[in-house]
């Protein structure tokens, strides 16, 4: 049978290339990055290494780069190191509704410790207005932190525009990174902003390390307490291993950002194009063209989406969908709720994310499937138009 | 996450559609929620000759009508009426606990259909 991946906004397969460039950090250069000896030495040189070529990647200074356990820790550290620093200087910051629960959940714990958040609101096709950031921003206002890419509809932000209007106000900038990065061109001067989150498994590195861009004279609180490594702002021995294969990862995405871009563009537009004519009453989520190059998300009237991607699991097909019933809280996704979908239809979608492996014939062999897969489903439900 | 027995009737559920004259029909659930069932019932000699169904839903869902088609065909009313939803889940292997409330309504519809076919009997 057929095994394709098409869930890589979940997680991407880790390039070889990671993985050879890993190894060697387990099995022979093992020091401790603090250590004076050669041991420690060699580590510290790769951990050097590592922090410039994840820098380049977003265009920042490797003393800006503060390495992490993955994208969710970089949005904690952005959001409550910001907050317990300043919670003298103010006490409110601004997100917007569609952010990854990283960011949404770390708010609600900020709310609980006495900090108050506005979420702004997105439009149907998931874009959030700037201006109702600049309504929202009060002298109280420390911290501005909005999604670059969303990780479900794949829409993307106009982070810049945004960065203005905080830093016109003087107030900081954050931005979760984590599905744009490797993606898309992420520069963090272009985009100014203060802080931007990276996750190294969403870009064919390994999991369980991230790193949180910081500009030169930011400052924030560590979460982590311990010794002073990365720059006193996360203690704890570095992971090299997963450092170094998070720089490989980043050195390769940024070798291969142009083809992988356009090669997944096509495969997106093609899917999109193919799926919504060939299946009836069935839509796009998200914003047609400020999305994510390798983002299909759609779907599907009289169809609940845990069952098509069962089905197309079965069929070898990897994908993921925004049904409450595949979520372990059995709530609707709140993503597309924001976006105005009633919950019937939120239950029909689905997920489709490439990578630089996929090709234009899974791109044929998913839309054949699905097509089948819709009309057996639609076939046994009660609330289909009857043929 | 699901059983093999849940897999094999999600996959190739049994008696999937409706039954255009039928004696009974029960909806329950709601597609707001994710999960909608309609079960058909046909009865001879107070014995259920046929059972249809038609399901909006998870995997969990479709596999529990499927289920719950094949316990009751054959049944008497009485013999009907006592499936529950534990049988239907016991039946499949088990279901996931998340699953237990919100996909499991298999005996509820069968049980709603009865009342419709008693109702539609009482009026005649």
């Amino acid at each position: 049978m057929a095994k394709i991946y098409m869930d890589n906004g979940a997680t991407t397969k880790p390039d070889s290339e990671v993985v050879s460039a890993m190894l060697p950090y387990y099995n022979e250069h093992f020091g401790n990055a603090s250590s004076l000896h050669s041991f420690g030495q060699e580590a510290a040189d790769a951990l050097d290494r590592a922090r410039q070529q994840v820098a380049n990647l977003v265009g920042a200074q490797p003393e800006e780069i503060i390495f992490t356990s993955g994208g969710t820790e970089s949005d904690n550290l952005a959001l409550k190191g910001i907050a317990y620093l300043k919670k003298n200087a103010g006490k409110h910051i601004i997100t917007s509704v569609i952010e990854h629960p990283a960011i949404l959940n770390t708010c609600k714990n900020l709310q609980d410790d006495g900090f108050r958040v506005t979420y702004v609101p997105v439009d149907d096709q998931g874009l959030i207005d700037p201006a109702a950031v600049e309504d929202a921003i009060t002298d109280d206002t420390i911290l501005v932190s909005i999604m670059h890419g969303n990780n479900e509809i794949g829409t993307i932000q106009p982070i810049k525009e945004i960065s203005k209007i905080a830093h016109d106000r003087g107030v900081l900038m954050h931005t979760d990174a984590v599905q744009s990065v490797g993606k898309i061109a992420v520069n963090v001067n272009d985009l100014d902003v203060d802080m931007l989150s990276i996750s190294a498994h969403k870009i064919h590195g390994p999991k369980g390390v991230g790193a949180l861009y910081v500009r030169k004279g930011t400052r924030l609180e560590s979460l982590v307490k311990g010794g002073g490594h990365e720059f006193g702002k996360r203690a704890g021995t570095e992971n090299i291993p997963g450092i170094v294969g998070l720089a490989k990862a980043a050195e390769l995405a940024g070798q291969r950002l142009d083809d992988d871009a356009s090669h997944v563009t096509k495969l997106r537009d093609a899917a999109i194009t193919k799926i919504l004519g060939s299946i009836s009453e069935s839509y796009l989520n998200g914003h047609p063209t400020q999305r994510l190059p390798n983002n299909v998300h759609l779907r599907f009237s009289y169809v609940e989406g845990e069952s098509l991607l069962m089905l197309l699991d079965m069929k070898g097909v990897a994908v993921s969908t925004g049904s409450a019933c595949s979520s372990k809280s059995l709530e609707p996704s709140h993503v597309l709720t924001a976006l105005g979908i009633p919950p019937e239809q939120i239950h029909g979608s689905l997920r489709i994310t490439f990578g630089r492996e996929n090709t234009m014939d899974e791109v044929d062999y998913v839309v054949e499937s699905l097509v089948g897969i819709v009309e057996k489903l639609r076939a046994m439900s009660p609330i289909a138009p009857k043929h | 996450m699901y059983s093999e027995k849940v897999m094999e009737h999600f996959s190739n559920p049994k008696n999937v559609g409706e039954i255009e004259d039928a004696d009974g029909v029960g909806e329950v659930g709601n597609p707001t929620c994710g999960d909608m069932m309609n079960i058909y019932i046909k009865v001879k000699d107070g014995k259920l000759s046929d059972v249809k169904f038609k399901t909006f839903g998870c995997g969990a869902a479709i596999a529990t009508s499927s289920m719950i088609t094949e316990l009751a065909k054959g049944k008497t009313i009485e013999e009907a009426l006592e499936i529950t939803r534990d049988d239907v889940a016991q039946s499949l292997d088990g279901l996931p606990p998340v699953k237990m409330h919100c996909s499991n309504l298999a005996a509820d519809g069968l049980h709603a259909a009865i009342e419709d076919y008693k109702k539609k009997q009482g009026t005649d």
